[in-house]
């Protein structure tokens, strides 16, 4: 079972890493947003540091759905995903491979790059510490949820659009979470502890449910 | 009558022409009753006559989570023990729930505006509820993107039992987080703490509407029966035209 799991996410890492993975796309589009935001409320850096934490949050969840779709969508087109379904290890433990996988390569980077971004928006620095082990945290349970949504839309023809659409609004607890515990690390209102504590909690409830889900989503949508 | 047996879209066919009269019967007399009483009970001490949009907002509410409630059950039905009328009450209760959430948001706000000052505040409940009605619509789109009927019972069950999550938060949102909503006020453990000239006539209004909804639920579940069968007599058609 260790085997299956380390051959399927060196696969999909390795995939994801070459020519036409499109690993680095995501964070060139968390880039253009964060580069986009003083164009919109224009570039006063002291309103830019207030709103910072929460446009470091929306940035990287958007972009962290992009190519959420694609988990398994790209296995389906080539036929891999058949194989995957024949073989023995549980549906589950494959899903969480893939999973896996595809956070080290497309959430893994949203995650150290944000605190740079954040010195573009004059973040300070308690903050980007903050703003970083959040979505340390909270990256992972926007890959598993997609991992749901993903898995629902390979029966569709064309599923990018849709999966962004079922999966935002299960992401909102993460994202109440993620900037409640940056602003907690900042203003200090309420400690730091409990809003994280729960973002934890929230991870770890979609850790175990994405691919549940997800294994039942492909035993029953494929045909 | 076991629930198996209305497997077949026939007797189901034939109960639904006994139940769906005798249910709107129901809920044109219960409703009718419950808002006139609803406009005979006093006004507010604080509210005035605002207060009676509760009688219509609440019920919608009640309403909301128990359609999503029922479209849960019903996915279960689907996936666990295959009831071939299952995901035709589940998207039968996704459309009307969507629509009772919608009219929900739609009465709170108009309530909102002249005792909050606001139509809209980003508050636990209100946003819970705008999160149902979100994955009402998200349940709904997956339906209307899948061209099978029954792949798409499927993949609209699995994604309804992953929004379950939100039901309770909803329902409790109100007493685990401060909010300008006010706290569960009819099914609490203490007994409710409306006043019995208010509670009554919400009671029935709400029974009146729970009649409504079981209505169109059949009305739409028969509905959709009839879609599914005009559209595999068209597939058939085809067939036989290619041939």
């Amino acid at each position: 079972m260790i085997t299956t799991f380390r051959a399927v996410t060196a696969r999909d890492l390795k995939l994801a890493l070459r020519v036409g993975g499109g690993a680095g796309v995501g964070v060139i589009f968390f880039l253009a947003i964060v580069t986009i935001i003083p164009f919109a409320v224009g570039p006063d850096l002291p309103l830019l540091a207030r709103i910072g934490t929460a446009v470091l949050w929306i940035g990287a969840l958007l972009a962290s759905l992009l190519g959420l779709d694609r988990i398994f969508a790209s296995d389906q087109d080539d036929g891999s995903l058949d194989l995957l379904l024949l073989s023995h290890a549980p549906l589950e433990l494959i899903a969480v491979a893939k999973a896996v996988a595809h956070w080290i390569a497309t959430g893994l980077p949203l995650v150290i790059i944000a605190p740079v971004l954040g010195l573009m928006l004059g973040v300070e620095p308690r903050a980007l510490a903050a703003v970083s082990l959040t979505l340390l945290v909270g990256t992972p349970a926007v890959t598993f949820i997609g991992l749901i949504a993903s898995a629902l839309s390979v029966a569709l023809p064309r599923g990018g659009l849709l999966s962004a659409v079922l999966i935002l609004p299960l992401a909102i607890p993460l994202l109440i979470f993620g900037v409640a515990a940056t602003n907690a690390a900042v203003v200090g209102e309420i400690p730091f502890g409990t809003p994280f504590r729960l973002l934890c909690a929230i991870t770890l409830f979609f850790l175990v449910l994405g691919p549940v889900a997800a294994a039942a989503a492909l035993r029953h949508v494929r045909e | 009558m076991p629930l198996i047996d209305l497997a077949n879209p026939r007797r189901f066919q034939q109960l639904a022409r006994i139940l769906i009269p005798m249910f709107a019967l129901a809920a044109a007399i219960l409703i009718g009753v419950g808002l006139v009483m609803g406009f005979r009970a006093p006004a507010d001490y604080q509210q005035g006559e605002m207060v009676r949009v509760m009688y219509i907002h609440v019920p919608f509410a009640w309403l909301s989570l128990g359609a999503y409630t029922m479209m849960a059950i019903a996915a279960l039905g689907t996936l666990v023990w295959r009831h071939p009328l299952a995901d035709v009450a589940g998207k039968a209760a996704a459309q009307i729930g969507m629509a009772f959430c919608f009219l929900c948001l739609i009465t709170g706000s108009l309530w909102g505006r002249p005792t909050w000052g606001t139509y809209w505040d980003w508050d636990p409940r209100l946003t819970s509820v705008l999160v149902l009605f979100l994955l009402y619509l998200g349940v709904l789109a997956l339906w209307r993107a899948i061209e099978d009927p029954n792949r798409a019972g499927r993949a609209a069950a699995i994604l309804a039992l992953v929004g379950f999550v939100n039901v309770p938060i909803v329902k409790f949102s109100v007493d685990w987080w401060t909010s300008i909503h006010q706290p569960t006020s009819v099914m609490r453990l203490d007994g409710p703490t409306i006043h019995p000239s208010m509670l009554t006539p919400l009671l029935i209004s709400a029974a009146g509407f729970l009649a409504l909804f079981l209505t169109l639920h059949l009305a739409a579940m028969r509905n959709e029966l009839l879609r599914r069968r005009v559209r595999t007599l068209r597939i058939l058609a085809a067939a036989k035209a290619k041939a």
